[in-house]
């Protein structure tokens, strides 16, 4: 059965600037995005940022109007049936905002518990529960504002499981947390799909999004671009090979230089510690360390290795492609 | 019905809790009332008129209310925004006007405290013991302030969703609302041509009754009046809410910071 049908979902958004000669400006953030999310399932969106991802989710959960396309979730319209899409949906974002800090923990849920519609002779069970489930049993009488990120993340999830959605919207719901945290925080994901929830799920850590989602769609420019199971993105990119070359003060016309190489498919510079690593993907059978070695010229250079594509590599060679 | 009431009763006392943790701000929001409340009694003490300083100390009493409510009410969701909860009320399939009055309700709540602080005020720093005819119909005078006040800031709150400045247009409301409600200049003394402005302003009737009250006046025209006017605000808030809500979500503004 299927809890999210998306159909050809569009968004525009008008801008205008300058003060006495206004000019205005469309900007079509998503650009008919479909795809379907079957109940039990979790699916994860991931996309670079201002890719669409938010704006979808928003259209999902009725705080933006779509421009054109229809989406139904738990067999609503997000348009027509707003009520009854509220009733069976819950929606957690990333970041410290969201909750009343001068609020307990308790009382922030008991909050949310009144505006979401739990009957009060269930809210304590309800609210104990999902503290347990959070982790957060012991805690729940301090004030928001003591709170370290990966608290807040994990009550944020429980204030959006409060009402017992069918489908949990999750927006990068691990940004920022610390390693521990957000390993807690995929467990506390990882359990949703167990006691049946439909959880959409965006993120910018692929190895989240490897772990956790049974399917993925890749969306760029506000379009999908790829869907499929993690296995089946890392599929796309098997065919070719990665190499990193180590640099010391590499600059980034240099690296965009290397595009050039015979059977490089697309070049990444990333920053590790005082390193940057140059990544390559390139095509199974190229040779392509020799001639870059020579591109970059005086560059200062480390390590080179080859390894085989991660879904990392498979975002990358998607989106930037 | 009972759901709605609980709801409402939780939300209430919830949101009293979040405006009123702070001892910092406990102090600021009696502050500036009690500073002009001082400034308007010392101003009519110099006459020496009885009668004056009657007239001033009640409105000084309200006065508090008026910028409790006026002025923090029209920037209420502009900080639901800012502390990332506004996209989660309108989210919620609760609608806004449950939400809100709550809200409004607990700001009055602190103009109530306002009222009781500046009443002490007057009394221990310029021994004027307010002449009060029948404490009860004045107590339900400044409840009905309180409540139709709450009714107000519920439509300022609604009106001034879309605004990031919202806090200013509240603060710009706070010394004319002051003149215009009756609380420090008797309304007969404004330009004929603002009267309308005070008449659709439910603190202006409250604040009649809660004279007729002090001096032994009738006060229930006036307190009808001002339920009337706050009603109206209500209904007219419901609406705008409703509006308001579809165009933000048309136009994408909930999230704005």
């Amino acid at each position: 059965m299927t809890a999210v049908d998306v159909s050809d979902l569009q968004r525009t958004f008008r801008t205008s600037t300058g003060v006495f000669r206004r000019t205005r400006k469309e900007v079509q953030a998503v650009r008919g995005v479909s795809f379907a999310i079957e109940k039990g399932e979790l699916f994860g969106l991931l996309g670079p940022n201002g890719a669409g991802k938010t704006t979808t989710i928003k259209m999902l959960i009725t705080l933006l109007l779509p421009t054109a396309g229809s989406a139904r979730v738990a067999g609503f319209d997000v348009v027509k049936d707003v009520r009854e899409v509220r009733r069976r949906i819950g929606y957690v974002f990333g970041g410290d905002r969201g909750l009343y800090e001068r609020l307990s923990a308790l009382d922030n849920l008991k909050y949310f518990s009144e505006l979401y519609g739990v009957a009060p002779r269930e809210q304590a069970k309800r609210i104990g529960e999902l503290l347990e489930l959070v982790g957060l049993t012991g805690r729940e009488k301090e004030r928001v504002e003591g709170y370290s990120r990966g608290m807040r993340q994990r009550l944020h999830i429980a204030r959006g499981l409060l009402h017992d959605p069918e489908v949990v919207f999750l927006d990068e719901p691990s940004i920022g947390i610390d390693p521990v945290g957000a390993r807690e925080l995929r467990a506390t994901i990882a359990s949703l799909t167990a006691v049946g929830k439909t959880v959409l799920l965006t993120t910018h850590y692929m190895f989240e999004a490897d772990e956790l989602c049974d399917r993925i769609a890749v969306i760029r420019s506000g379009e999908i671009v790829a869907e499929g199971t993690p296995a089946q993105l890392k599929e796309r990119v098997s065919t070719a090979r990665v190499v990193e070359i180590e640099t010391y003060g590499v600059e980034q016309h240099v690296v965009d230089g290397l595009g050039v190489v015979g059977g490089v498919r697309t070049v990444g510079l990333e920053e590790r510690g005082h390193l940057q690593v140059v990544v390559l993907q390139c095509e199974p059978d190229a040779e392509v360390a020799r001639e870059a070695l020579a591109l970059l010229g005086d560059v200062r250079v480390g390590r080179v290795t080859h390894r085989e594509p991660t879904l990392e590599d498979a975002y990358i060679e998607l989106v930037g492609s | 019905m009972w759901k709605v009431l609980h709801q409402i009763a939780v939300c209430y006392w919830l949101q009293v809790k979040v405006t009123s943790t702070s001892w910092f701000d406990g102090v600021l929001a009696v502050f500036y009332p009690l500073m002009f409340a001082t400034a308007t009694l010392l101003v009519y003490r110099v006459r020496g008129d009885a009668d004056g300083m009657q007239f001033a100390g009640l409105g000084a009493v309200v006065m508090g209310m008026w910028t409790c409510q006026g002025v923090v009410a029209a920037s209420a969701l502009a900080r639901e925004r800012w502390s990332g909860t506004l996209e989660l009320l309108v989210a919620a399939p609760t609608g806004m006007p449950r939400i809100l009055v709550p809200t409004t309700l607990a700001f009055s709540t602190v103009g109530l405290y306002c009222v009781v602080v500046t009443f002490l005020w007057e009394r221990w720093v310029f021994d004027l013991p307010l002449h009060i005819t029948s404490w009860p119909l004045f107590v339900l005078g400044v409840v009905v302030a309180a409540l139709t006040l709450s009714l107000f800031g519920y439509f300022l709150a609604v009106t001034c969703v879309r605004y990031r400045t919202a806090w200013a247009i509240g603060a710009a409301m706070e010394m004319p609302g002051w003149l215009l409600c009756g609380f420090v200049v008797p309304l007969a003394l404004l330009p004929t041509w603002l009267h309308p402005l005070s008449w659709v302003i439910p603190t202006t009737w409250a604040m009649e009754a809660v004279r007729d009250a002090a001096n032994g006046s009738s006060p229930w025209g006036h307190l009808g009046l001002a339920l009337l006017v706050g009603a109206g605000y209500a209904v007219i808030g419901g609406y705008l809410g409703r509006q308001l809500v579809d165009s933000a979500r048309r136009h994408a503004t909930l999230a704005l910071t």
